[in-house]
């Protein structure tokens, strides 16, 4: 952790500003910060919250996730492809006639095509979950804060980027500071 | 997971004491971990090693010897092993009950029992999985099941509903392993958070083996947009996997032409059975364990009494199968069939049939009553017992159908040897200690879930109060009357 109690004017230059993060108490305020931020214009700001807080995706202004269309997509195809295969190893390639029965018979394929749907369903939903989160992440500039680690026990962080185009250092601090943010602080990291 | 709004009118109140804040769940729950396991842990663990010891020398002497040291032979070719593959893979279903059922619900009150319910149905579904590939008898050829290609060019033959159980169970045990991971990643992040760098207490081993697995989580809410959308998905995947992986296990039985077997009310049979012994062993492990890790406060009665009701609903629904089974061998003309019936409740496994009556059908109507459902001492000994009702069912189902073939001539009966009763025990000791390495290592509560069903968790939380403070005459008053 490359965090000091030196106010930011006096580091060195090697590095530069990451974010600003201001802290929260209860998610009612960081809602409201998230609203006010969301009507300045700012786009790549996020907020930090040891659970999901009701209604912050329309409090950021974000869209709806596509992960069930992805989810979907991988459905169909766990399906195609059990039929593919049972049709493909009992039908094709190695007949085996069982019961009087052809060699492949769709209701008793019914079982594994289920089976293989919801395998492929739940695995894309869950790559698909890490895709669009880009996560594993195991570095990022807020890990900088020490103050950050209470982000998972019970207080509320917002972060703006530095690489937000309404981003400057005196403007959004000032911006945060008006959101009753129990405390802001800028994180920086190295260039 | 949205905050839980009691609502007062029809008698609902908060879950857990609304003076507990987001802190206290944190503390409360990550200690396990972090300080020195209680005496009672250790003694547990102890017994469990023990358990597995005996699993060790169970499976290599079977290993060695072949299935010959069982108790099976014609005509009772399915014996204890299968009763306890169906009995452990019957007892994982609660878990996903649990965390994907009550999801869709809307029961708030899972979150405080889903994380530990949920690391029950892996272990549960791990033992489950031995037994089938031991009875295969050569299990280093037990990948012959899954369709890869052999040197024999043979395919496995997808008509067979055992072939479907490989997929079923297989398919099961993945995704119940992934949603128990998505689950963990905020909490693994909260002890990433807490661990301490510095000598003693494994700070620094601590922070680099759970800041691996909580992979880099830092709350924000465009990854709990994501997360709660996945979360939903595989709730809403899970719901009808848990229903067909039983109905799978069932077809097993119900496809064949056996009597006692043959029957079409299996599947959802096997699966009221399945989510009522799940919940007795959930709340077996759950009376210990709060008691050992002190979590009253999380796991209140209030849990205990509402799995109390369901073990009451799905013990009704099973003693209903009971009936119905006897009905429609009598209805149904057939002499076989018939016989069978009579055979199991009269027969010479005449004890192992009331066993099952006594303690599945019996036992569990006690709960109709409030005061025996809301004390710890008679809930335990009930759960026990349905756990021993489970296993016989399992064994009464198999057993007695198969002791009596259709000629006379190949009757026999079955008992085990000291090597069926040394693999049950094995993987009750298995289980056991998979699981309370779990509880001393893992964060056994769901920590964000539940944090995100307090009262303080709405945004709106407080909000009334200071609008009235702020401008008490812009809100109407509210009707009386």
């Amino acid at each position: 952790m490359a965090h000091d109690e030196k106010p930011s004017s006096e580091r060195e230059p090697a590095s530069e500003p990451a974010l600003l993060l201001a802290e929260y108490e209860s998610p009612a305020s960081i809602v409201h910060a998230a609203e006010k931020l969301r009507d300045a214009g700012y786009t790549a700001f996020d907020t930090h919250t040891p659970f999901p807080v009701h209604g912050m995706d329309k409090a950021m202004g974000m869209r709806d996730t596509p992960l069930g269309w992805i989810v979907f997509a991988a459905g169909a195809t766990g399906c195609f492809c059990a039929f593919l295969m049972m049709w493909w190893m009992n039908g094709y390639d190695y007949p085996l006639i069982i019961g009087g029965k052809p060699g492949y018979a769709l209701p008793s394929m019914i079982p594994v095509m289920f089976e293989l749907t919801v395998l492929f369903s739940a695995l894309a939903a869950v790559l698909a979950m890490f895709g669009l989160n880009k996560l594993p992440r195991h570095h990022h500039p807020v890990f900088y804060s020490e103050r950050f680690e209470s982000f998972s026990d019970d207080r509320f962080f917002l972060s703006v980027e530095a690489t937000d185009p309404k981003f400057d250092l005196a403007k959004t601090r000032a911006l945060l500071e008006s959101t009753h943010a129990a405390h802001v602080e800028l994180v920086e990291e190295e260039r | 997971m949205s905050y839980y709004a009691p609502n007062a009118a029809i008698g609902e109140t908060h879950l857990l004491d609304p003076k507990l804040s987001f802190h206290d769940i944190t503390e409360q729950v990550s200690r396990v971990s972090e300080d020195k396991a209680p005496r009672g842990w250790w003694i547990l663990f102890m017994v469990a090693l023990t358990a597995l010891g005996i699993f060790g020398g169970s499976v290599s002497w079977l290993l060695w010897e072949g299935p010959g040291v069982w108790g099976n032979n014609q005509p009772v070719a399915w014996a204890w092993d299968i009763t306890n593959f169906v009995w452990w893979i019957g007892i994982g279903h609660a878990g996903t009950l649990i965390s994907a059922i009550l999801f869709l619900f809307r029961q708030k009150w899972r979150t405080s029992i889903n994380r530990f319910a949920e690391a029950m149905t892996i272990f549960a579904v791990m033992c489950a999985g031995i037994f089938p590939g031991l009875h295969t008898g050569r299990p280093w050829f037990d990948y012959y099941m899954f369709p890869l290609p052999n040197q024999m060019t043979l395919w496995p033959n997808f008509k067979s509903p055992l072939i479907w159980d490989i997929f079923a169970v297989s398919t099961y045990f993945t995704v119940s392993a992934i949603f128990w991971y998505v689950g963990l990643i905020p909490d693994l992040a909260t002890l990433r958070d807490r661990s301490k760098v510095g000598p003693g207490r494994f700070g620094k081993v601590r922070k680099l083996v759970y800041g691996f697995f909580a992979l880099g989580w830092r709350g924000s809410n465009r990854h709990w947009q994501h997360y709660e959308r996945a979360y939903l998905i595989l709730a809403a995947l899970s719901t009808p996997l848990v229903l067909s992986v039983h109905s799978v296990v069932s077809f097993d039985f119900a496809t064949s032409v056996m009597p006692g077997w043959h029957t079409t009310i299996f599947p959802p049979y096997f699966v009221a059975g399945a989510v009522f012994s799940g919940f007795a062993l959930v709340e077996t492990l759950m009376i210990i364990t709060r008691v050992v890790f002190k979590m009253e406060a999380i796991i209140t009665m209030k849990h205990l009494e509402l799995m109390n009701k369901i073990m009451l609903a799905t013990g009704s629904l099973v003693g209903y199968a009971y009936s119905m089974e006897f009905f429609i061998a009598w209805y149904s003309g057939n002499e076989f069939e018939r016989f069978v019936f009579i055979n199991r409740a009269t027969g010479p496994y005449w004890w192992a049939y009331w066993a099952m009556v006594s303690c599945n059908v019996i036992s569990p109507q006690l709960f109709w009553f409030k005061r025996l459902r809301t004390s710890i001492p008679v809930m335990f000994v009930i759960t026990i017992f349905i756990n021993i009702g489970m296993w016989f069912e399992r064994f009464v189902i198999i057993v007695t159908s198969l002791h009596r073939d259709f000629l006379p001539s190949s009757w026999g009966y079955f008992s085990p040897t000291i090597w069926d009763i040394g693999l049950f025990i094995g993987s009750l000791g298995l289980f056991s200690t998979c699981f309370l390495l779990f509880l001393r290592w893992l964060p056994m509560i769901a920590i964000s879930e539940v944090k995100g069903t307090l009262a303080q968790a709405d945004p709106h939380h407080g909000a009334h109060e200071s609008e009235h403070d702020g401008a008490p005459a812009s809100e109407p008053a509210p009707a009386h009357g």
